[in-house]
């Protein structure tokens, strides 16, 4: 069960090489390694010379990237053990980059979802970020009823982690929150809740 | 008229400013507010030219929150058609005349980290206000003005005097010194916006040169301070009031159809806002787009046509007015 044709559920267009760059910095999280990786070919060694590259391997689906990643021979390679790990090192990226620099994220909705709000944090427009879609379908999804974020929801509807009510997950998004907002399906009648359907594996 | 209502205001202070510039001081007849508006706001101006009415959009330069006037500069252009050079040696102190609404299409983006500003010469009248706005609220940025010659550049020393030389520099033609364009490009840090606002090559040169140095498209602003060019005569087609409209040389389709007793919208007259656009039923001949609205392709189809600024050569051209 899901609500559909919501414009703020995000797009994400594929990890295409910005030539014109002067700093290329990519987050990758689990298989958004292969965002990377299947284009080599349109990185050469002036882009490569140029480019740091964040990863994290997913959770438990860990398959790591880390080898393939790190031949590929960029100016800068950092595997961090968990995506906070990786995302306080893109702060610190960040926080002394200059203009020129682009961003590019892979992996699941979640994480694209958190480290596009460091990038927003930092002052970039959310538009010129570039971003590909690899993995999961989890979702990230927020409580509007308790405000606390669960994490790698596969299932609408499905109990909140932090206050147990049935949560619909909504294709209503919030860049703020990074995260896809989940409301209540049985307010009016408790316990009358559909069953979960498997929506985002 | 369909720019929205006009507020009736007396002119009351013209002070020449700079070689060919002078300001204007707009106080409502009704002794009113004027309504708030935001750094990079622009008026129409309606000019009664002995019943001929010419109507310019000139950018707010006084401070957005006071509501006691609105000011603004004007360039007496070479060979003007008439707007210019009617504010210059027709307006005087006390006349009245009628301003429209604000209107912003050059609106500064307020999640920016910093406000990179480059001006070239009359081209500093959104920067006057937007840096008032920017100042008021501690927000960082840094102006970058092209004069041609000293005595052209309007408010060069009263800019330094109040946000200091670390935060304005002026550069002028005739003493060689240029906007060291790619350089201020390469050093501006992750957040950084840049405005544009001056001659349409500088304009161009700027965006471009933002683009090579990797800078996103959502990070690069302009205004152009566009006008109906002059042109051959021609003649169009009004397919729903059924009237035939001639426009002259001087003319732009909008003010020849408003002359007709027609009302279409408008915010901008000068090609940005997109509010005068109308479709084309026939055109056997050649659009003359000036805008920078359409797109590429909307230009290329000729379905559709902005009146303010684009102009037509061949023999026939119906629009759905
Ligand atoms: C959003 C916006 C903001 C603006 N803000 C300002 C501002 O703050 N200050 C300001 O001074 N201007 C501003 N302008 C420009 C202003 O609206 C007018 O375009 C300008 O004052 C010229 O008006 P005009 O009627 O004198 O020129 P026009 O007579 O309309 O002439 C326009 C151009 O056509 C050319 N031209 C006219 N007649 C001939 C001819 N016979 N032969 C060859 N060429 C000819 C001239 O080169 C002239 O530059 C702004 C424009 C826009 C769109
Ligand atoms: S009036 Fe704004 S584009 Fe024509």
């Amino acid at each position: 069960m899901l609500v559909e044709g919501i414009k703020s559920r995000p797009v994400y267009k594929g990890l295409s090489i910005q030539p014109r760059s002067r700093r290329h910095i990519f987050a990758l999280e689990g298989e958004g390694a292969h965002a990377l990786l299947e284009r080599k070919a349109e990185l050469d060694d002036a882009a490569l010379s140029r480019s740091e590259i964040l990863y994290v391997a997913r959770g438990s689906q860990a398959k790591g990237y880390d080898e393939a990643l790190r031949e590929l021979g960029a100016q800068m390679f950092f595997a961090g053990p968990t995506i906070a790990t990786l995302l306080f090192r893109l702060k610190g990226t960040l926080a002394t980059a200059h203009m020129g620099t682009r961003l590019y994220i892979a992996g699941t909705e979640g994480f694209i979802g958190q480290a596009m709000m460091v990038a927003l944090d930092h002052g970039m427009d959310h538009a010129s970020i570039v971003t590909e879609h690899r993995g999961s379908l989890a979702r990230r999804v927020q409580c509007v009823h308790c405000k606390g974020i669960t994490e790698d929801v596969t299932h609408s509807p499905f109990p909140c982690s932090h206050c147990g009510l049935p949560l619909l997950v909504r294709d209503h998004y919030s860049r703020r929150l990074g995260a896809f907002q989940g409301v209540n399906i049985d307010a009016e009648e408790p316990g009358s809740a559909p069953d979960p359907e498997e929506l985002f594996l | 008229m369909s720019g929205g209502i006009e507020i009736p205001v007396r002119v009351t202070q013209v002070t020449p400013v700079a070689h060919r510039i002078k300001r204007f001081r707009f106080e409502r007849l009704d002794g009113g507010p004027m309504p708030y508006f935001s750094g990079g706001a622009h008026i129409i101006v309606s000019m009664n030219d002995n019943g001929h009415v010419r109507r310019n959009a000139y950018s707010l330069m006084s401070p957005p929150y006071d509501c006691s006037a609105y000011e603004i500069s004007v360039l007496h252009v070479e060979d003007s058609r008439g707007g210019s050079s009617f504010m210059h040696e027709k307006v005087r102190e006390g006349d009245e005349m009628r301003v429209s609404h604000p209107v912003n299409l050059f609106q500064p983006d307020w999640r920016g980290r910093k406000h990179l500003l480059i001006a070239g010469g009359i081209g500093i009248t959104p920067f006057i206000a937007m840096m008032e706005q920017f100042s008021r609220e501690g927000a960082h940025f840094e102006l970058h003005y092209a004069v041609r010659t000293r005595d052209r550049g309007a408010y060069c020393e009263d800019l330094v005097a109040r946000y200091g030389p670390h935060r304005v520099k002026i550069y002028c033609d005739a003493e060689d010194n240029r906007i060291p364009v790619a350089r201020l490009l390469d050093s501006q840090p992750l957040g950084t916006h840049l405005y544009v606002c001056g001659p349409a090559g500088m304009i161009d040169g700027v965006l471009k040169a933002g683009l090579e140095a990797g800078w996103p498209e959502q990070n690069l602003h302009s205004e152009r301070f566009l006008s109906s060019q002059p042109g051959k005569p021609f003649s169009i087609e009004l397919t729903r009031s059924g009237k035939t409209i001639h426009v002259g040389h001087h003319e732009s389709m909008l003010e020849a159809i408003e002359a007709a007793g027609i009302d279409v919208p408008f915010l901008c007259r000068g090609g940005a806002c997109g509010q005068c656009e109308t479709m084309v039923t026939v055109c056997d001949g050649k659009l003359l787009h000036n805008d920078v609205y359409l797109s590429d392709e909307e230009k290329a189809s000729g379905r559709k046509v902005m009146l303010c600024v684009s102009r037509f050569e061949g023999n026939a051209l119906h629009l759905d007015l």
